[in-house]
């Protein structure tokens, strides 16, 4: 102790001199931290580019939400909480941790940070915020060790268990919090003795319990605590910071990147190569990602970005039925790649195919692209586009499952996964029984109409998915919609065959339905498809706007146009299934509730998993002709929840869902204790249409007009 | 090893409807799409597989005219290295036999090691490569479902015969196989693959070319022709046996002997 | 048409094949006043004793005994046949395994025409043969001529000809192992490998009894596999089946299964659902059997039993065995 403060600069530790150790300790930390950043930046420059730059304002919102408000947190409360704390403690301590760094250097910095009253607040604020952190981690080791949470399990053949990572880092904040805590006891303890007080602990911290601890300790213990309660935060805090990116715990730096490079547009598939027009697709040498370095660079930083809680993979309905899938391990396992092969001595060690290496093709063909995961991520990391980029890699080499060849080729040839006919894709309309209830008008056949019904494949095909088709044709006409359907000149909306990787054939069925819907001068599209739904709307370009009929049912069940009659069985129970392309890619949740709340006496439950945590019925579109390995079908564990939250009756707005969730009655046996309805099938009985139905419709449509 | 396949453009079996024209005689061809015979794609896909270890080329050819060219460049999309297109009006109306001399003129225009067709056309009979292999003296075996390249001067083969039982044979190079569906597992092919060949040159050649005296193909040739199609009558919907169970089972043994259901 | 018949036998064991009394039947329609000629190749007894075997129903039976026939190669077999039948001959040969090796290069050899797969016989036009013939996986049937003037192998769809009741024919053995020599050809056998019965590839198969939910429980498979066996088919099944795990993914019949072209499908408690329809290629004849009269299958079948499959099929494999053990 020299000239009165007490001060690790007047500290000699082995003869090497205080200032000297705590000049070194620092530059060492941090030159070797900015060579190993370098290092993990290589195989960003040179991987794929991607454009991440553009509305910067929204960038800048999302980072608000996610990064700092920590938006997504809370889904899993007690984790979220803990979380919370830790960061916000992070947060508020960053001028504490530049304080303690700079304290040692020299003696004149004996309290360096916000002068005056804000400087004496601050105390108070990171007393707190350092027990706070101590208290969180001591709960989550507690988490990580003793009750086990099973999202972070590993499977055994996909490497050792990760406790030992994450309790090793506990431990490293831990030691950071003790040891500031005795820091700053043993300052004040010591600037008290030689009266020149520091501002006093604040009550009840862990500073106050530790300066109780170390006023009763003996007095000579008093300068080793503090200078080495200094040293080990010293070596502690670089050491940590050198340790940040050679495990999960990188995101606490690339979060915030991760976050403002994040993707913005909802719904839609990343091209095949940013800057690449489609024009110029032709030249591109390889499609999708085969090797590492075919991802991009954000996707890189996603896989250095993720913080290994498993939350992806738990609300993973492929991970959940025993597909090969696990979200979280799609992204791992490229991270350990990374790491073994761009490592931190060595060579880079690089273009290893990755199918067959890291991943499996079950695997990647296993996904549905519900979103749930990316819905889970507090990191916004993105899985759907890097499983269509490894898909768009495996079409490329030509391996691609068998039935799903099968109907490729068919949409190739037929314009719909099934092989029929095109001029049959009208017949579910034109059947004389129904024409006569409902006469549905066929654009080209010389009929025009401002709103053009987008059936797509299934509902054309398909004999029991036909009577959906009946029943939002029917609605239409009830709300006076001028619409009409495009028949044999539609093809399928490639909406899947894009996102099983076949983007060429995508653009192909893209861009003969644009030319006839263009060529229809419709101004409105409706759809009772969800997946046609979302193609029209992110992937298809300067098209009328698009609706889902239970946004139209919903708008017009508000305004009166459509009356509906009371619920034609009272003893029923209703539960809605959010379908992951109306719902989590499109966020329409309360309209068909709406709906179904406006037919008086039914009666509606919710299941636990509803709205954006809804649990994916098993895939539509081209997953419905994929055999995945799996231990039970997605849809048995949805009819599942539904019985257990009370219900009889599972409402859908999608056929995918219809096909996937009557097929899981019939497993489990419950036809007659379960059964399953269309939203568009369900109104369509309780509409409210007496002999004037003609007489309506006249007038509903002139008002429309 | 120089490999040839014979392929043969069809009506895709899974994406039409075929039915009877108006007339009655033909199939309604109106609205067919056409593909490769799956047959002769599974040949492909094997020839493909036989070249990547051993080393070689693969050669694809039809009979027929420009319409046919499409399953060519399909199958040079899917790695063939050339597709040949053997076209003359006088080819035309040819049957079966008529089709293998054409073919064996443009074998011996060249030198192949292995010669492969598909085991059957959709339209066909499970002809073409053995009257090939007759014509030209080579070994031949049909409804091959493994291939095992023993040396540059022979082959293992294994035939599908019945039950399920697999027929092991050795069969001396050149030689023709006639190749039966599940051999493989026929790789992808996509519309990019496609693109990426629009272009690619695909030579022709006619009757001179191959050396083919006109009497021996085409139409006046043909020993076998098809008068016309028709569709043995049939009820509509199912027919419903009546009866008690012993009658229905009896009615129904009748039905399927007739079918062909018992064996 | 003066040109002599000839019916290639297929034998094994010392039996002769089904095909050669269809054979047989085939030739009476071509020529009812032919006396058709049996031609059965072959090594040792066995061979002998199928030669007397075909006495009662053929009128000549030529045995062609060589050791080197003694397991059919079609490729040495059609070098005998060349040494001895004689040119301009009508050859019928059974459309399956063999035939199909052995029909198409014997007519390039013996400069006859050849017809595949017949399923019908019209007659004879003058110079000309005419025959059924099926395409498009049978969905038509076809009216075709052949010109068999210089003579003809036809291969004969198995099953398509009923034998036929007919007198004894008390032929003989006429020994033509002297006219043939020895045989070497560039495909040499070398053994069979006898398959398990789980590795069935059901999109081969002719005839396939399909199972659905209304089987119930796993214990009742095994009725489908008894009737299966009577049948001389296989077993197949819609998803349902498959999801309860009772019978392998390899089994099942639909769009995201296996896509089957057979000939006689026989759909037991399957209600008939689009996705699985989807599998099902060509017209092949189909017998609904379902207890309930409403079920979409019966749309699309052919012949339609209102049953519980649980009764119906015991009964169905009890009666087929009965029938099958008269006819031998």
């Amino acid at each position: 102790m020299f000239g009165g403060m007490p001060s690790p600069a007047y500290a000699i530790y082995w003869s090497i001199p205080g200032p000297a150790l705590f000049i070194i300790i620092p530059l060492l930390g941090v030159t070797s931290f900015a060579f190993i950043v370098a290092k993990r930046l290589a195989p960003l420059l040179g991987a794929e580019r991607d454009c991440r730059l553009d509305r910067p304002l929204l960038r800048l919102q999302k980072v608000l939400q996610y990064w700092l408000l920590q938006w997504k947190q809370p889904r899993y409360w007690l984790a979220g909480v803990l979380h919370i704390a830790i960061f916000a403690g992070f947060l508020l301590l960053m001028m504490r941790s530049a304080s303690m760094v700079m304290i040692g250097m020299s003696e004149h910095l004996v309290d360096p940070g916000f002068p005056g009253e804000a400087g004496q607040f601050y105390g108070i604020v990171k007393d707190y915020a350092v027990s706070l952190v101590l208290v969180a981690i001591l709960i989550a080791a507690i988490r990580r060790t003793v009750f086990r949470p099973a999202r972070y399990a590993v499977p055994p053949d996909l490497g050792r268990d990760h406790t030992p990572e994450a309790v090793c880092v506990l431990g490293l904040i831990g030691t950071l919090m003790i040891s500031e805590s005795l820091f700053e006891a043993s300052s004040v303890t010591m600037a008290g003795l030689v009266r020149q007080p520091l501002q006093a602990t604040a009550p009840l911290s862990l500073a106050w319990i530790a300066q109780l601890a170390v006023e009763s300790a003996p007095r000579n213990w008093l300068q080793p605590l503090h200078s080495y309660s200094y040293l080990i935060h010293d070596l502690t805090f670089f050491g940590f910071l050198c340790l940040l990116p050679l495990g999960k715990h990188f995101h606490v730096i690339t979060s915030l990147f991760n976050v403002y490079f994040a993707k913005l547009d909802r719904g839609t598939v990343k091209p095949v190569r940013w800057g690449v027009p489609d024009e110029q697709l032709d030249e591109v040498k390889s499609f999708g990602v085969k090797k590492f370095e075919d991802f991009s660079w954000k996707h890189i930083l996603d896989f250095y970005s993720c913080a290994d809680c498993g939350r992806c993979s738990d609300n993973c309905p492929a991970n959940a039925v025993g597909r090969p899938l696990s979200p979280r391990f799609i992204t791992i396992k490229a991270r350990d790649y990374a790491f073994r092969h761009f490592p931190i001595f060595g060579q880079v060690n690089n273009s290893h195919a990755l199918i067959g290496g890291i991943y499996s093709e079950e695997e990647v063909w296993s996904c549905t692209t519900c979103g749930a995961c990316e819905e889970e991520c507090p990191l916004l990391i993105e899985y759907i586009d890097k499983i269509v980029d490894l898909r768009r890699g495996l079409v490329d080499d030509g391996n691609v499952p068998k039935s799903i060849q099968k109907a490729l080729k068919a949409l190739e040839s037929r314009g719909n996964p099934y092989g029929k006919v095109e001029k049959k894709r009208a017949a579910w309309a034109t059947d004389k029984e129904f024409q006569h209830a409902c006469n549905v008008k066929i654009l080209g056949g010389g009929d025009r109409a401002s709103t053009l019904y987008f059936v797509d494949s299934i509902t054309s095909y398909d004999d029991r998915i036909q009577a959906i088709g009946r029943a939002t044709a029917h609605i239409l006409a009830d709300v006076g919609e001028d619409f009409a359907i495009l028949g044999a000149a539609e093809k399928d909306s490639g909406h899947d065959v894009r996102r099983f990787g076949e983007e060429m054939l995508f653009k192909a069925l893209r861009d003969d339905n644009m030319d006839a819907i263009k060529a229809s001068g419709v101004t409105r599209i409706v759809t009772s498809d969800p997946h046609a739904y979302n193609a029209l709307k992110h992937d298809y370009k300067d098209i009328p706007p698009v609706e889902h009929i239970s946004q139209v049912i919903a708008r017009e069940v508000k305004s009166g146009t459509l009356k509906l009659n009371r619920a034609d069985n009272d003893e029923n129970v209703y539960a809605y299934h959010d379908p992951c392309y109306l719902g989590r890619h499109n966020q329409v949740y309360d309209a068909p509730r709406e709906v179904l709340d406006a037919i008086t006496g039914l009666k509606r439950v919710e299941m636990n998993r509803c709205r954006d945590r809804s649990f994916c019925c098993g895939g539509g579109g081209l997953m419905l002709f994929y055999e995945p390995k799996e231990e039970e079908r997605m849809g048995v564990k949805r009819v599942q929840m539904a019985a257990q939250a009370g219900a009889n009756v599972v409402v859908t707005a999608c056929p995918f869902c219809m096909v996937n969730i009557e097929d899981a009655i019939k497993v489990l046996g419950m036809e007659g204790k379960m059964t399953v309805i269309d939203l568009a099938e369900l109104v369509d009985r309780h509409v409210v249409r007496d002999y004037t139905e003609a007489g309506d419709r006249e007038s509903k449509a002139a008002a429309h007009a | 090893m120089e490999i040839l396949v014979c392929a043969r453009r069809v009506p895709d079996p899974a994406e039409n409807e075929i039915k009877l024209n108006r007339a009655g005689n033909d199939v309604e061809r109106d609205d067919l799409v056409y593909s490769i015979n799956e047959p002769d794609n599974y040949a492909v896909e094997e020839a493909l597989q036989i070249v990547a270890k051993v080393g070689g080329n693969v050669t694809v050819a039809t009979v027929g005219g420009d319409d046919d060219e499409e399953i060519l460049r399909r199958e040079m999309a899917m790695g063939a290295n050339k597709g040949v297109l053997l076209s003359d009006e006088v080819f035309g109306g040819s049957d079966g036999r008529g089709i293998a001399t054409v073919l064996k003129g443009f074998v011996q225009k060249g030198h192949y090691d292995l010669i492969l067709t598909g085991v059957q056309a959709e339209d066909g009979g499970a002809q073409v490569g053995g009257m090939l292999a007759a014509m030209l003296d080579y070994p031949f075996a049909s409804l091959v479902d493994a291939i095992e390249v023993l040396d540059g001067k022979k082959l293992k083969v294994s035939r599908e015969i019945e039950g399920g039982n697999k027929e092991m044979s050795e069969i001396d190079l050149p030689c023709v196989l006639s190749i039966q569906t599940g051999i493989n597992e026929p790789r992808y092919v996509g519309m990019r693959g496609i693109r990426q060949v629009a272009s690619l040159e695909i030579p022709t050649y006619g009757a001179s070319d191959l050396g083919i005296d006109k009497a021996s193909v085409g139409e006046s040739a043909a020993k076998v022709k098809r008068d016309d199609y028709f569709v043995p009558a049939l009820g509509k919907g199912a027919e419903i046996l009546a009866g008690n169970s012993e009658e229905i089972a009896d009615k129904l043994i009748d039905l399927l002997k007739a079918q062909g259901g018992l064996q | 048409m003066t040109a002599r018949i000839f019916a290639y036998i297929v034998h094994k064991a010392g039996a002769a094949d089904d095909s050669a009394t269809e054979l047989l039947a085939a030739a009476k329609k071509i020529n009812p006043a032919a006396t058709p000629t049996a031609v059965v190749t072959g090594w040792g007894r066995d061979l002998d004793t199928v030669c007397q075997s075909l006495c009662s129903s053929y009128g000549e039976v030529w045995k062609v005994a060589n050791e080197s026939l003694a397991y059919p190669n079609a490729e040495l077999v059609r070098k005998a046949l060349v040494k001895v039948l004689p040119q301009g001959s009508t050859v019928l040969v059974p459309h399956n395994h063999f035939g199909i090796d052995l029909g198409p290069g014997l007519s390039i050899k013996l400069n006859a025409a050849f017809v595949s797969d017949v399923l019908g016989i019209d007659g004879i036009e003058g110079s000309f043969l005419k025959v059924v013939r099926q395409e498009f996986g049978g969905q038509v049937s076809a009216h075709v001529r052949c010109d068999v003037s210089s003579g003809v192998v036809i291969n004969l769809r198995p099953g398509a000809f009923k034998p036929i009741e007919c007198a004894p024919a008390g032929g003989a053995v006429v020994d033509k192992s002297g006219e043939v020599g020895a045989l070497v050809a560039g495909r040499r056998y070398a053994g069979t490998i006898v398959s398990e019965s789980g590795d069935v590839d059901i999109s081969k198969q002719a005839v396939l009894v399909s199972i659905g939910r209304g089987i119930q429980e796993q214990d009742n498979v095994a009725m489908a596999q008894e009737l299966a066996e009577a049948m001389g088919a296989a077993v197949s099944c819609s998803r349902p089946v498959v999801d309860a795990k009772w019978l392998p993914k390899s089994r099942q019949v639909g769009s995201s299964g296996q896509t089957v072209k057979p000939k006689v499908y026989l759909a037991c408690g399957i209600s008939g659902s689009f996705q699985h329809l989807a599998g099902i290629k060509g017209s092949p004849f189909i017998v609904a059997i379902n207890k309930n009269p409403n079920a979409p299958i019966f749309q699309v079948a052919d012949v339609g039993i209102v049953a519980d499959i649980l009764e119906f099929l015991p009964e169905l494999t009890n009666r087929i065995r009965e029938v099958k053990k008269v006819s031998v």
